[in-house]
C-alpha cells in the first residue's frame, strides 16, 4: 500500500529538514529511549495491539515500524555503535522521502494509545517513543497541515477552536445567566482551580455547567480563571515542545497566581498527560499544587462520602480515555464514581488498562484525510461497547466523546457516549 | 595448530576478549547516556518492584494477546528452554567450563539433551519460516535477524551433528561447532541477540516508570 500525500510546512530545503528532525530527535534522548531503540526483536507481537493494523492488516501500521526512521537515525547518529554504521555505510542516513512516508503512520495512523506498549515482549514504550517522533516531524515542518493550524491556533489565541478567554468570559457568564448556576471566575484567590478543554467549552458546554454544579455542591473556594483555563494542548499533540510549555505554564501560573492547591483537570485525555505527568518538567520543578483529573477528583469526593448523589441504578460501561487510564494510572476514580452512583460495571476487557482506543485521540480527530481510517476503527470499539449489553455508556474524556459522537452518526449507531462528568451533575442530591 | 586446537585456544579466548568488550561497549553507551529528572509527583514510589513486575509480567503474553502470539510465544519458550538446556545442562559442555573456570555443576543425560536440541533446532527452523511467511515480520526483518538466526542454529546443528558423529570427521565436526558457538559469542554485543540482556532493561524501565504513574502493567 502506498502512503498519502505528506503536508509541509515553510520552505526549508529537504536536507535542512532531515538535519533539524535528527537534532530534534536527539536532543529529547535520555536513557530509557536509548534502551527501547536498542532493544526491539522484530517479533511483531505490537500489531495485533493496534487498532490500525487490527484493521487494515497493513505491515506498515505495525507500531514499531512507525519508529523505522528513528530507529535507523538513532543508529546511524547515537547508538553505541553509530561510527561503525557511519564508516561502514551500514545504515544510511535518512531522507527526506522517508519523513513525508512517515507522516501518515506517525499522526493519521497512531493515537499514541500505548496498547502496544502493553503487547511488546521487551516492554518498550512505543507509544511515547512515537511522540518524540512527532517533536521531530514538528521540527522539519512535516506535520499534517490541519493538526498544525489547530496547534497553531491554540497558541496564537489560547485555544485551538476559538475558545479565547474573551469567549470562554462571555460563555460562562451565558451559561451562568442560562441554568442559573453560580460560575466564579477570575477570583483573585481560590483553593481549586478547574480548568477545561475547548471541547467541551465550545461543543459540549453543559460540562462547564456540570462542574460549576458538583463544585459548588461540595462547597468548595473554587474558580476558573481567563489566564488558565484551556487545558488541550496541541503543542503535545503536533509535537511542538516550546508550544506544550507555553500552554501548561498558563495552567500553572493561574494556579500559582490564585494560591490554588488543586487543579482539576478537565474530561479530556491528553490534557492529562500534558499537565499531570510532563507539566511539572515543562516548570523546572515539582509544582506547589495537586493535579487530579476530573474523574479522579470525582471517585476522590464519592469515596469520601461528600457527593451525595440520587442512584441510577443501571448498567453502564466505561470507556477508559487512553492517556488517563492505561497511561496515566488513574483508573479508580471512575470506577468508585459510577458505584456512587448505583451503577452496575460491566467491564469491556478484564483489565481496565487494555480497553481499545477511540480511535480519535493524538490530534487524529482533527485530521479530515484520517476520518474514513478513524471509522474503520471505531468499529472495534463499537463491537467492544456492544458486547458488554450495558444499559449506558460512560467515558470520561471530550476528545473520546468526540470520536464516539462522529461514529454513532456515522455508523447510526443506537449507544451515545455519556459525560461522567455530567451524569454526576443530573444526579446530585441538592438541599 | 590444528583447527580443533585452533578454537579451543586463540578462537576461543578472542571471541571471550570480544564478547566482554562489546557487552561493555553496548551497554555502556546506553546506560551512561543522561536521564532527565522527573518533577511530576508520583502516584506511587514503588518503582523497583513495578520494574520486577513488568520483567515477570512479559514473561507471558496479556489474556488479550494469547491468541495472537500463542504459535510465536510457544515456539519462543522451546527454543529459550531448550538453548538453556544444551547451552548450560550438556555434559560435554559442563565439562568444558569446569576446564576453564574450574568449577562445574550437574549435567543431563545425553539423550534428554539431545532431544532438546532436536527441538530446539525444529524451534529455530519454525520460527525462520514464521519469519519469512509473515508479511509483519519480513517487513521488520534485517540482517541482523537473519545473521543472528544463523549463529544460533549453527552451533545447535553442529552440536547435533557432532553428538551424532555425523558430517565427517569427529574433531572437525567438533571444531566446527566450537568455531560456530565463538561467532555467536563474537556477534551477541553487536546485534539482536543482545535482548538477552536489553530484555530485563527494557523491560524494567517501562515498569518502573509505569509504576511511577501507577499505569497498566
Amino acid at each position: 500500500m502506498s502512503a498519502m500525500r505528506a503536508d509541509r510546512q515553510g520552505d526549508a530545503p529537504d536536507a535542512v529538514r532531515v538535519e533539524r528532525a535528527m537534532k530534534s530527535f536527539v536532543k529529547d534522548f535520555g536513557r530509557t529511549a536509548a534502551i527501547h531503540m536498542e532493544s526491539c526483536i522484530h517479533c511483531g507481537h505490537c500489531a495485533q495491539a493496534c487498532h490500525y493494523y487490527e484493521v487494515s492488516k497493513d505491515p506498515r501500521h505495525t507500531p514499531i515500524w512507525k519508529l523505522e526512521p528513528f530507529k535507523q537515525a538513532y543508529k546511524r547518529e547515537a547508538g553505541p555503535f553509530a561510527l561503525v554504521y557511519r564508516l561502514l555505510s551500514l545504515k544510511k542516513p535518512v531522507t527526506v522521502e522517508q519523513l513525508e512516508e512517515w507522516q501518515e503512520l506517525l499522526y493519521d495512523t497512531c493515537t499514541m494509545c500505548g496498547r502496544c506498549t502493553m503487547a511488546c515482549p521487551m516492554g518498550i514504550d512505543i507509544a511515547t517513543l512515537v511522540g518524540q517522533a512527532r517533536h521531530a516531524m514538528f521540527a522539519a515542518g512535516l506535520v499534517p497541515s490541519e493538526l498544525h493550524a489547530v496547534a497553531e491556533r491554540a497558541e496564537r489565541d489560547g485555544s485551538p477552536l476559538g475558545a479565547t478567554p474573551k469567549v470562554f468570559r462571555e460563555r460562562v457568564e451565558w451559561l451562568a445567566d442560562d441554568e442559573d448556576v453560580e460560575i466564579p471566575l477570575d477570583k483573585p484567590q481560590a483553593k481549586v482551580l478547574c480548568t477545561m478543554s475547548s471541547v467541551e467549552i465550545m461543543k459540549y458546554p453543559q460540562s462547564v455547567v456540570a462542574t460549576a454544579r458538583v463544585m459548588n455542591h461540595l462547597g468548595l473556594d473554587w474558580t476558573f480563571r481567563t489566564d488558565g483555563y484551556e487545558a488541550t494542548n496541541f503543542g503535545l499533540l503536533s509535537g511542538n515542545t516550546a508550544w506544550q510549555k507555553d500552554m501548561s505554564m498558563k495552567l500553572i501560573n493561574a494556579a500559582l497566581a490564585c494560591g490554588a492547591m488543586l487543579l482539576v483537570l478537565p474530561e479530556c485525555g491528553h490534557a492529562y498527560s500534558a499537565l499531570r505527568w510532563q507539566g511539572a518538567n515543562m516548570y523546572g520543578k515539582a509544582l506547589p499544587f495537586r493535579i487530579l483529573h476530573m474523574s479522579e477528583f470525582l471517585g476522590e469526593m464519592a469515596r469520601s462520602g461528600k457527593l451525595r448523589l440520587k442512584p441510577l441504578k443501571k448498567s453502564a460501561t466505561f470507556h477508559d480515555p487512553c492517556q488517563v487510564s492505561r497511561r496515566g494510572g488513574a483508573m479508580q476514580g471512575p470506577r468508585d464514581t459510577l458505584a456512587a452512583l448505583g451503577m452496575e460495571l460491566r467491564e469491556m476487557s478484564s483489565d481496565p488498562g487494555m480497553n481499545w482506543c477511540c480511535g480519535g485521540g493524538g490530534g487524529v480527530v482533527t485530521l479530515s484525510r484520517a476520518t474514513e481510517m478513524r471509522h474503520k476503527v471505531f468499529q472495534i470499539k463499537m463491537k467492544q461497547v456492544d458486547a458488554t449489553g450495558a444499559e449506558v455508556l460512560v467515558s470520561s474524556c471530550a476528545n473520546c466523546r468526540l470520536s464516539f459522537d462522529d461514529g454513532q452518526a456515522h455508523y447510526k449507531w443506537d449507544k451515545k457516549v455519556h459525560s461522567l462528568l455530567e451524569m454526576v451533575a443530573d444526579q446530585l442530591v441538592e438541599d | 595448530m590444528d583447527l580443533l586446537s585452533f578454537a579451543r585456544g586463540p578462537a576461543l579466548q578472542w571471541s571471550l576478549v570480544i564478547l566482554v568488550l562489546g557487552l561493555a561497549w553496548r551497554l555502556a553507551g546506553v546506560l551512561l547516556q543522561p536521564q532527565k529528572r522527573d518533577f511530576s509527583a508520583p502516584r506511587s514510589t514503588a518503582t523497583v518492584a513495578g520494574a520486577w513486575r513488568m520483567i515477570l509480567r512479559r514473561m507471558w503474553p496479556k489474556p488479550e494477546f494469547a491468541a495472537g502470539s500463542a504459535v510465536g510465544t510457544g515456539t519462543g519458550y522451546v527454543l529459550h528452554l531448550g538453548l538453556f538446556v544444551v547451552v548450560f545442562l550438556a555434559a560435554p559442555h559442563v565439562v568444558f567450563v569446569k576446564g576453564l573456570l574450574g568449577f562445574s555443576w550437574p549435567h543431563l543425560p545425553n539423550t534428554v539433551v539431545t532431544v532438546a536440541g532436536a527441538l530446539t533446532l525444529a524451534a529455530l527452523i519454525a520460527m525462520l519460516a514464521m519469519r519469512l511467511a509473515s508479511p509483519v515480520k519480513r517487513l521488520l526483518s534485517n540482517f541482523d535477524d537473519y545473521f543472528s538466526w544463523f549463529v544460533t542454529a549453527a552451533p545447535v546443528a553442529t552440536g547435533l551433528a557432532a553428538t551424532a558423529h555425523f558430517g565427517g570427521p569427529y574433531e572437525t565436526v567438533l571444531a566446527v561447532h566450537i568455531l560456530s558457538a565463538e561467532l555467536l559469542l563474537v556477534w551477541l554485543p553487536f546485534g539482536k541477540l543482545m535482548h538477552v540482556f536489553l530484555v530485563f532493561l527494557s523491560r524494567g524501565a517501562t515498569g518502573a516508570a509505569f509504576a511511577r504513574k501507577g499505569a497498566a502493567i
